[in-house]
């Protein structure tokens, strides 16, 4: 298992945050995200390339121009380990709460 | 608008049998009772971990030398319902002293029936620790950090499956 480092990193932009945030609402092409952006095409094209690179979006080839998603192995990789850790948690809390309550009887 | 929430924040949900007021106290004072034992940033075993109930208040955890390690603010306690804490914990599995790159967890209680609760955690802002990645890869020791961390945490988990 490995995370990497660059993924929230790229996040740490503002404008990199509302690119990513709307692919992540919907797959969307780059003119479709310049219009929701105060940035140029080209602009946005070199953030998809750093979300790209760090494998939080990736391009899928329709017709003339790509479309991008969200990466189901960038962000992923974090949530998924947080996702675990408070299963883990949750379920050990459970069992203490309800050993509780038979000791209470 | 939730799916632009859920990609930087994870959910769970836990309906556990016992009444409001009983959940919420359990899940305060005895925190340190079923948090895995694994999440320590001490370089001792940990003899205790105390939830402070007061806004203001941390979580930390006491070593078996006495260290202490403060990892959690609580941010809004408001018993039965709801706390509200930070993760002060870098991605180089160290204490993050700048809260704007501390990413922050709720938990929720709702009461079903009298003797049953419903629990809600939801780990958020998590994009915030972003300026902490950088300085990891700005050439902090990471295999000592989190990817270190996570790994022994993985291990762990496939040796328990």
């Amino acid at each position: 298992m490995t995370v990497d480092n660059a993924q929230l990193t790229a996040l740490g932009d503002p404008t990199r945050r509302t690119i990513f945030e709307l692919i992540a609402e919907r797959p969307r092409s780059v003119a479709e995200i310049t219009r929701q952006v105060p940035v140029s095409q080209s602009a946005v094209s070199q953030h998809l390339k750093v979300l790209g690179d760090s494998r939080l979006v990736r391009a899928e080839p329709k017709g003339a121009s790509n479309v991008y998603h969200l990466d189901p192995h960038g962000l992923g990789q974090m949530r998924a380990w947080l996702d675990r850790f408070w299963s883990k948690t949750l379920a050990a809390y459970k069992v203490v709460v309800e050993q509780s309550r038979k000791e209470s009887q | 608008m939730n799916t632009r929430v859920a990609v930087t924040s994870v959910r769970q949900s836990i309906v556990v049998e016992a009444p409001i007021a009983r959940a919420f106290q359990i899940f305060t004072e005895q925190f340190g009772s079923f948090k895995p034992r694994e999440h320590n940033m001490l370089g001792v075993e940990i003899a205790e971990t105390v939830f402070e109930p007061r806004v203001g208040g941390h979580i930390y955890d006491r070593g078996t030398d006495g260290s202490e390690c403060r990892w959690a603010r609580v941010l809004a306690y408001e018993p039965p319902d709801r706390v509200l804490l930070s993760w002060d914990i870098s991605p180089q599995w160290q204490i993050e002293t700048d809260p704007e790159k501390t990413s922050e967890w709720e938990v929720r209680f709702t009461a079903e029936t009298p003797n049953r609760t419903r629990v809600e955690l939801e780990h958020r802002k998590l994009e915030r620790h972003g300026d902490g990645w950088a300085g990891v890869r700005d050439g902090v020791a990471g295999d000592q950090g989190w990817p270190l961390y996570l790994q022994r945490y993985a291990d762990l988990l496939s040796h328990a499956a």
